[in-house]
């Protein structure tokens, strides 16, 4: 127990000698923390404050372009700029100068109607209840099918071009269903006042949310933000850890203490409580950040009433699983050239099949069964358990098992290379 | 003390052993010099017998312990002053004795009382705040040396302990040395300073290609080797003149 302490004595004056390095360890998180919410924060706000400017070329200039510009402009998302000539359109968007331009045709609105009338009229034909005399054989005016043309900046994400393709195509169908109305109720009635469609929407959504004692838990930017990036620094504890490692090997104090009647689970017993800590303070330090910062930069407040014991246990669990994998890199690594790479790009690679930046469930099916064995994935739903799914204790006690016994044996595995290693 | 029977190490991918057959008895109380030139295969013997490497055949043991059956006790009774500083550069002199001598289970008011009475005797007592990465080389080695004296080793290996200090340092050092030995712990040093460990050492053995080639008081080899003045000519004589580069 004494050799513990001193261990864990001298861990502690080496970090703190090392300002730089402490500086980088606190502050790097919770910049991390600030930014990515920042950012991420516009995808989950019903009502953003930043627009997205989209170049519309009406060639239509009817009731159709009409809508869809009230469309865009009601959906809060976007900022009409309007624009003649669809070649300017063109080249802007293809230079990166804007995201999307749309581009509505000549004459949509007056031949969807006159479509729409004629399909509308042949169909009451068909019932005997035109009241028009119908000119048997006459041949049908043909009609041909107009495009809405989208121009997108090359660089566009495949998510956003799609949600843009979804909210037109979702506009359009109203335009199509409402003119359709509008047809049957000029043909059958000459009294515009009589309400003959309810053309309210029949079928709606409603999301039903988990409920904390009558509650419902809104799920904001900074409740999804806040664990997977508090996890992601966590798990960062790995490349100061694997290096403060190979820093004992090449300066030559790892070869004294093998010569010292110590054991090697000991002089990792003092890093693991020292870096522990490290990772339950950066741990509190972010959710200081969620309480305090984030509501007087506008972000959404985090909530962490009643859950703060049960997340600074899965927080706890999850930095030992760090540490395991910090505590074993560090032993198997020769040289900080290849630890500090490794870890970093290591801890990049779990916390994407972890789910930090993509959800697993839109995952590939391989990537989902790869992310079941990321400690950064049990880490990140325990989380969100706690955070977003309103669970207990027992509830998250699978996931800090496998955290806890990953940590176990990253450890063990650590010991067991050194020694067979160094075995005489 | 210490007995060697056929100790021999080759490394993965080395074509040649770095010890070879070795055999060697150090006495009690003995100041052992391992002299040879530069690949010897002086500190692969001394980190044999410290337990840093495994030896590939042979066995040795120190005061009737073996590394297998006596790990503990083993490394409690020996002391180890390696060739590179292995301290910690951001911690003071204090601090470092105070960590090493708490891995060998030193506690309290008698590890600090040891550690003042060390720095006090290899004149550092008025540096013993300042930070390791703040010393002079000599500074560093008498650091080194007390980190591996703290719990009274009866057995102590130094590998090259003056190798790159100052001609004050060294006789510090060897003073300190010489007085330890006259308590009672057995020495056994390598180095290059020939003249050094004629004046030091009681016995010396002089290694080359693993082996040793001849060993013994240093006056009385210098007396059996004709034309010999001093260690240095018998140690050209048996190693010969050309350079030992390696790589």
């Amino acid at each position: 127990m004494h050799k513990l302490l001193a261990s864990t004595y001298k861990e502690f004056l080496l970090l703190t000698r090392d300002i730089g390095g402490i500086a980088i360890l606190f502050i790097m998180p919770l910049v991390l923390i600030v930014t990515i919410t920042i950012i991420q924060d516009s995808t989950f706000k019903t009502v953003s404050e930043t627009k997205i400017p989209i170049l519309l070329v009406d060639n239509d200039k009817g009731s159709v372009s009409e809508t869809i510009v009230k469309g865009l402009e009601e959906s809060n998302i976007f900022e009409v700029i309007k624009i003649n000539i669809e070649e300017d359109a063109k080249n802007l968007v293809f230079k990166g100068k804007n995201q999307l331009a749309i581009v509505i045709p000549e004459n949509l609105s007056s031949d969807l109607e006159n479509k729409i009338n004629q399909n509308v009229e042949g169909i009451l034909n068909k019932f005997g209840l035109d009241e028009e005399v119908i000119v048997e054989n006459q041949p049908k005016k043909v009609f041909l099918a107009k495009e809405v043309k989208l121009y997108f900046d090359p660089a566009t994400q495949f998510s956003f071009k799609n949600s843009v393709k979804n909210e037109v195509d979702k506009m359009i169908s109203r335009i199509e269903t409402q003119s359709i109305y509008n047809a049957f109720q000029k043909q059958i009635t000459d009294d515009p006042s009589e309400i003959i469609f309810e053309t309210e929407n029949f079928i709606s959504f409603k999301e039903i949310l988990p409920k904390n004692k009558d509650e419902n838990i809104l799920p904001n930017s900074v409740q999804h933000n806040v664990p997977a990036w508090t996890l992601f620094a966590i798990f960062f504890i790995i490349v100061p850890l694997s290096i403060n490692i190979v820093k004992e090997k090449s300066q030559g104090t790892f070869v004294r203490l093998r010569t010292n009647p110590v054991s090697y689970l000991t002089v990792l017993g003092g890093k693991t409580v020292i870096y522990l800590i490290v990772c339950l303070i950066q741990f509190m330090l972010m959710l200081l950040i969620g309480i305090y910062l984030f509501p007087a930069i506008g972000l959404p407040t985090l909530n962490v009433s009643g859950k703060f014991p049960l997340l600074f246990l899965v927080a706890l669990f999850a930095g030992l699983a760090a540490i395991g994998l910090g505590l074993l890199l560090g032993t198997i690594a020769k040289t900080q050239e290849q630890s500090a790479p490794f870890g970093a790009t290591f801890v990049v690679i779990l916390a994407a099949l972890g789910g930090v930046w993509v959800p697993v469930f839109i995952m590939p099916e391989f990537m989902q069964t790869l992310s079941k064995i990321s400690p950064m994935n049990w880490g990140l739903n325990a989380f969100y358990d706690v955070f977003l799914r309103n669970s207990s204790l027992l509830e998250i006690v699978p996931e800090i098992t496998l955290l806890f016994l990953f940590f176990i044996i990253t450890t063990l595995i650590a010991i067991v290379y050194n020694e067979k290693k160094n075995a005489v | 003390m210490i007995e060697i029977k056929q100790l021999s190490k080759k490394y993965k991918g080395a074509d040649i052993f770095s010890v070879s057959n070795l055999d060697l008895s150090i006495s009690e109380k003995d100041i052992f010099g391992l002299l040879g030139p530069n690949g010897a295969g002086k500190t692969t013997l001394i980190s044999l017998l410290c337990s840093l490497i495994k030896p590939t055949s042979g066995s040795f043991v120190i005061n009737g312990l073996t590394y297998k059956k006596n790990k503990n006790q083993l490394k409690q009774l020996i002391g180890i002053v390696p060739q590179e500083y292995a301290l910690y550069p951001t911690l003071t002199a204090f601090e470092n004795l105070m960590y090493f001598g708490s891995m060998y289970g030193l506690k309290g008011n008698k590890l600090k009382i040891k550690i003042k009475a060390a720095l006090q005797t290899l004149g550092l007592s008025q540096f013993s705040n300042k930070k390791i990465n703040t010393f002079s080389g000599g500074m560093k080695r008498r650091i080194n040396l007390i980190a591996s004296i703290l719990h009274d080793p009866k057995v102590l290996f130094l590998d090259e302990p003056t190798v790159g200090v100052d001609v004050q340092s060294k006789n510090v050092i060897i003073n300190y040395l010489k007085e330890l030995n006259k308590k009672g712990t057995t020495i056994i040093y390598t180095s290059h300073h020939l003249n050094e460990a004629e004046a030091f050492c009681t016995k010396v053995a002089i290694i080359d290609h693993g082996k040793i080639i001849t060993q013994g008081p240093p006056k009385s080899l210098i007396n059996d080797q004709k034309n010999a003045n001093n260690l240095e000519d018998i140690f050209l004589a048996l190693t010969g003149h050309a350079l030992r580069d390696h790589a």
